[in-house]
């Protein structure tokens, strides 16, 4: 399509009426680039505005209230000292590796891969039943979803009754083990996700590669591994890339779940980086944590477009 | 797989493991959603799941009025309908002259989009925030509307450039001859032409921001402006422990709308997912 589009450019360029100067020819090359205005000056002010003001911010002691909101000062590498040095913020970045990990790398990938896998020359009937209980998980809003597994794994919940009646003792899910819940949450509210990424992907897999494996005595893992792996790979990338994305800013579902606790136990740092700034008012620090978190997802991002390298 | 080779035993024990397999996930994930049901429709309901002793609407009846239900819904309609509205706006503008024409700005600019679509929306809420407060923008629904516009703008012009990639320019050559400025062109040929796509892309926002929790929470602060993702999780807050029943039915109000908008979607799309396809442009 590239090269079409820059012939009509040019073409257009004499469309736009006559043009008699090259000082003309300037202007409408200007004008008709003004459509484009309305989503810069979004982005300016609504995105890029306050990735700017952040970065001065966290080099101030702003605060929400008291002096620091006022005329905040300029303290130099005071927060980042503090934030390098400050347990929860460590905490927080091991507690998103590790939720990163669990719920997208792990669950969300692999669960997804299987389920589309398992779905390959089933009955139809079985796919669209499996595959719409999966994906109403994931058309479910955020905040009912915490709900729900809230709701799961309480004290009452329906899986201490599952575990009772088959005689073992329950607990309370979200304060014995807070992060393993919330991985659990989320990767049944994400894997739909990946499986229909991998779904689209596996049918794009021709059937004569597998066929020729087949006759050559491929077994079936052995198919999997060397044949099918392989040809999806683009999709396996573009679909990690993509959840990491996602579940880097998890906010709510865990803030729903367990509001960060029992203590600092789930704090990943979308969490902390909420408790600090409105919790407990000291936006500079708060800001210099959604700084790191920015940073991370920046980085992340940045491998993401490289490696798709799409047709722009 | 099944259409290949002959069908041997072998193959057919292994067809049986993979459904039993297939069925016990999908227990799984309709495990937790059984509370969610049982509970809306049982007055006395508490967190633990039970069939209903008398089953009733009672606690829709409950819920079901301008201050608790109505409000906050019709809020989070104007919200985000006014935000997927100028979303679709927006992004068509700014991806006519980027598909049509050439620039040395349009590659850098169409990656910085692209990148910009990674970014975590959470991460720069506080920021966000304290730009809001200086503005004196806090508790305006249309400037939190188009904050949340903003949030997937690049998304939807990366899918809209693709759209009109895909229109021939001859079509719009033409109407130049007639004298037709490129503004004509987009709104009457360019637009009935990709108004499919640019409905999914509608859709697919009003159903993003129907569900985002974060950006009005922080954003919007008086009760009568709340959409219903926030008012949902402060009557959990409130009265959640005393009326378990009245949250679950409430939290089924809340998610009709993009249960059903999903449902057209999917359907518009012959029941296939495109969006990661069209993603890669």
């Amino acid at each position: 399509m590239a090269p079409r589009a820059q012939l009509a450019g040019e073409e257009l360029a004499g469309a736009v009426g006559p043009i008699a100067s090259p000082r003309r020819a300037r202007a409408a090359r200007a004008t008709r680039h003004l459509p484009l205005a309305p989503a810069l000056v979004m982005l300016f002010l609504f995105f890029l505005g306050p990735v700017l003001w952040s970065i001065y911010s966290s080099f101030t002691n702003a605060a929400l209230t008291g002096e620091g909101a006022q005329n905040p000062q300029w303290v130099g590498l005071d927060n980042f000292r503090r934030l390098f040095s400050d347990p929860n913020v460590t905490n927080g970045i091991w507690l998103t590796v590790v939720f990163v990990l669990g719920s997208a790398v792990i669950g969300q990938n692999l669960l997804g891969l299987a389920i589309a896998l398992l779905m390959r020359g089933r009955s139809r009937w079985l796919r669209g039943t499996v595959g719409g209980i999966v994906v109403s998980a994931w058309v479910l809003p955020e905040v009912v979803s915490a709900l729900i597994w809230y709701a799961f794994l309480g004290q009452n919940g329906t899986l201490n009754q599952i575990m009772k009646a088959v005689g073992m003792s329950g607990q309370d899910w979200l304060y014995s083990s807070p992060m393993l819940a919330v991985i659990i949450a989320n990767t049944w509210r994400g894997t739909a996700f990946s499986m229909l990424v991998y779904n689209a992907a596996l049918d794009d897999v021709p059937t004569d590669v597998q066929e020729a494996a087949e006759l050559d005595g491929a077994t079936g893992w052995r198919r999997l591994w060397s044949v099918t792996l392989p040809l999806i790979r683009p999709a396996i990338v573009t679909n990690l890339m993509l959840i990491t994305l996602q579940t880097l800013s998890v906010f709510t579902l865990i803030y729903v779940m367990t509001a960060g606790g029992p203590g600092f136990a789930s704090a990943t740092l979308p969490v902390l980086m909420y408790q600090q700034a409105f919790k407990f008012s000291e936006v500079g620090y708060g800001t210099a944590i959604s700084l790191l978190l920015l940073a991370i997802g920046a980085v992340f991002s940045f491998v993401y477009v490289r490696v798709l390298k799409p047709e722009a | 797989m099944a259409s290949m080779g002959i069908d041997t035993p072998r193959r057919r024990a292994a067809g049986l493991v993979c459904t039993g397999i297939l069925v016990l996930i999908a227990v799984a994930f309709l495990a937790p959603l059984v509370w969610l049901v049982l509970s809306c429709f049982d007055a006395s309901a508490q967190t633990s799941v039970k069939f209903p002793d008398h089953p009733s609407l009672d606690n829709f009846r409950a819920v079901m009025n301008t201050d608790l239900a109505w409000r906050p819904l019709w809020n989070g309609l104007l919200l985000c309908g006014g935000s997927a509205l100028i979303t679709v706006l927006i992004a068509t503008l700014a991806a006519y002259p980027l598909s049509r024409y050439q620039t040395r700005f349009r590659k850098p600019f169409l990656y910085t989009v692209l990148f910009a679509t990674g970014l975590p929306i959470t991460a720069i809420m506080v920021p966000v925030y304290g730009l809001f407060l200086r503005l004196q923008l806090i508790d305006s629904m249309p400037a939190a509307a188009v904050f949340l516009a903003t949030t997937s703008l690049p998304f939807a012009i990366w899918l809209i450039k693709g759209f009109i990639d895909n229109v021939p320019i001859s079509l719009e050559e033409a109407s130049w001859v007639d004298g037709a400025t490129p503004m004509v062109a987009l709104r009457h040929i360019v637009v009935p032409l990709i108004a499919p796509g640019m409905s999914v892309v509608l859709i697919f926002t009003f159903i993003q921001a129907w569900g985002n929790f974060f950006v009005p929470f922080i954003l919007l602060q008086s009760p009568e402006k709340l959409p219903a993702s926030v008012t949902v999780f402060t009557f959990f807050g409130q009265y959640g422990a005393v009326a378990y029943g009245q949250l679950a039915a409430y939290s089924v109000l809340y998610s009709m709308p993009v249960v059903v908008l999903y449902l057209i979607v999917s359907r518009a799309m012959g029941g296939a997912f495109r969006f990661a396809g069209a993603a890669k442009g």
